[in-house]
């Protein structure tokens, strides 16, 4: 291999070497990562919100906002936000677990991502109920190659 | 519209902090081609990952060292704000211009018995990002002796020839197609105000000079050594280039 | 060389205030699905958890995969009741382990 083409790989953009799925069996992979969580319960769309930029320049890092609507008392709160992904190599992105001690539902974080691809973020909330919010988003990478 | 020199040489004889926005001369950093996610993410100091860097090389400018003494046993805190804005400069000893970086590998070499690293060195990269950062705000004003002419007017050449497999010339993306689209991405004018900058691409915070080391194999050439004569000559007028632009180091970039 | 961290909690927070803290660490989060020069895998090196207590008691936690960004930010909530001491803590692949104490006064 060249020297050349050394640098090129290694500037490739972090993830697009693992050898992907096909995009059906991804879907499937991340219903199936979302199923296993949600243990049980269904998920529903709503009371969570899932902010990401509908269009990203680079890949490497993409800052995330989740938030779900709670008091965050003892009584009423969110326990768990979790974050999947449908086309990086694995579905998990991240999973944070909230207390009353949380005062409100807000995450952020800056995440990856291989391509342009569906995120699903979802809130388990004390009484066993689940939202969730579905966002597609546009991965434009870097355009120039190099090392 | 291409960004001028002669506004630059007017600010450069001028030598007095601007009054007015450079952007009325059709000269705009990088920043404001970025997204509104990533301008967001340099503007907060709490989200800023360069300022790791900056706060590792705020320690390090304390810290006494092994051997020799710490930096602000010479350098009084009040002399380092601007001071940043004034480089490259002109190396009467060595006969060359002088990067910040290059200066700070120096004084560690001269008076802690560090070892040279290089722009991109640990040390060397925290150090100039602390001390960029102090200077955050100030307009560009690169000195203007006269010793620096031959060297600018060389990076100008280099900045205007075509290079590598994709005979390309630094000034056909940045001067004549700045705010296109490469790719999705929006070509910027290629100022180098927030140097050293956390680049997505490395994760990590870099040089100016490994950022045009990029820029030279993204054109498929082959990039000259590291400290060669051709870095500091391209340094020395794009600082010129730059000059009346605001520090924003440390800048994030795509 | 010790880890590098960026915090950022309000100072001074009124008693029952929510605030938000920021955390940020050097780390390169390696995914495991990189190359290196001669085309092998580079070993996967990243911060598996993260957590914040106060005083002992747990207020926030994360588990972190490949897919969370270089030099790891997290930004997450607080009450603050009463003053006292934050415990920040990460762990990650090799061992990896950094702590860091943060002290708020609460009015």
């Amino acid at each position: 291999m060249t020297d050349r083409s050394r640098r090129l790989l290694l500037g490739t953009p972090l993830l697009a070497f693992a050898a992907l799925p096909t995009a059906h069996a991804q879907s499937t992979e991340l219903d199936a990562a979302i199923r296993a969580w949600a243990a049980g319960a269904v998920p529903k769309d709503g009371r969570v919100i899932l902010e990401i930029a509908p269009l990203v320049e680079n890949g490497n890092a993409v800052p995330i906002t989740v938030r779900a609507d709670s008091p965050m008392t003892v009584a009423e709160h969110v326990r768990e936000i979790a974050v999947f992904n449908e086309k990086n190599p694995q579905r998990d992105v991240a999973r944070f677990m909230l207390t009353p001690a949380s005062g409100r539902a807000q995450v952020a974080t800056r995440i990856r991502l291989a391509t342009s691809q569906q995120l699903v973020a979802l809130a388990r909330f004390s009484d066993g109920s689940i939202g969730q919010h579905r966002v597609d988003v546009l991965v434009t990478l870097a355009a120039c190659i190099e090392g | 519209m291409r960004p001028t020199l002669r506004a630059a040489a007017l600010l450069l004889a001028g030598g007095t902090a601007l009054a007015q926005s450079a952007g009325s001369d059709g000269r705009r950093s990088g920043f404001d081609d970025m997204s509104p996610a990533l301008q967001a993410l340099q503007r907060d100091d709490t989200q800023n990952p360069g300022q790791l860097w900056v706060r590792e090389g705020e320690a390090l400018w304390s810290q006494a060292p092994a051997s020799g003494r710490a930096c602000v046993a010479c350098h009084a805190s009040a002399t380092l704000t601007g001071m940043a804005a004034r480089f490259p400069r002109w190396d009467d000893k060595r006969q060359r211009p002088l990067t910040l970086a290059a200066r700070i590998d120096q004084c560690r070499v001269q008076h802690q018995q560090a070892a040279p690293q290089g722009p991109d060195g640990a040390q060397v990269l925290a150090l100039s990002a602390y001390l960029g950062a102090r200077s955050r705000g100030e307009a560009l004003r690169p000195d203007g002796t006269p010793a620096l002419a031959p060297w600018a007017a060389r990076g100008e050449a280099l900045w205007t020839q075509r290079l590598g497999q994709l005979n390309l010339a630094c000034t056909h993306c940045h001067d004549q197609r700045a705010g296109g689209k490469l790719g999705g991405a929006t070509i910027p004018q290629g100022h180098a105000t927030g140097y050293p900058a956390y680049r997505l691409e490395w994760q990590e915070l870099g040089s100016l000079q490994r950022r045009l080391r990029n820029c030279i194999t993204g054109v498929r050439a082959d990039p000259w050594p590291p400290g060669a004569d051709e870095w500091l000559a391209l340094e020395t007028y794009l600082a010129r280039r730059a000059a009346g632009l605001r520090i924003e180091t440390p800048a994030v970039r795509p | 060389m010790a880890a590098r961290t960026l915090i950022h909690v309000p100072p001074n927070p009124k008693r029952g205030e929510v605030v938000e803290i920021r955390a940020t660490l050097g780390h390169p989060m390696e995914t495991g699905y990189r190359p290196d020069a001669e085309g092998r895998l580079l070993p996967r090196d990243i911060v598996t958890a993260f957590s914040c207590s106060f005083e002992g008691q747990p207020v926030f936690s994360a588990m972190l995969h490949p897919a969370i960004a270089a030099n790891p930010y997290l930004a997450f909530h607080w009450r603050a009741e009463r003053s006292g001491t934050l415990l920040l803590r990460w762990e990650g692949d090799r061992g990896f382990v950094h702590e860091e104490r943060v002290t708020v006064k609460v009015a």
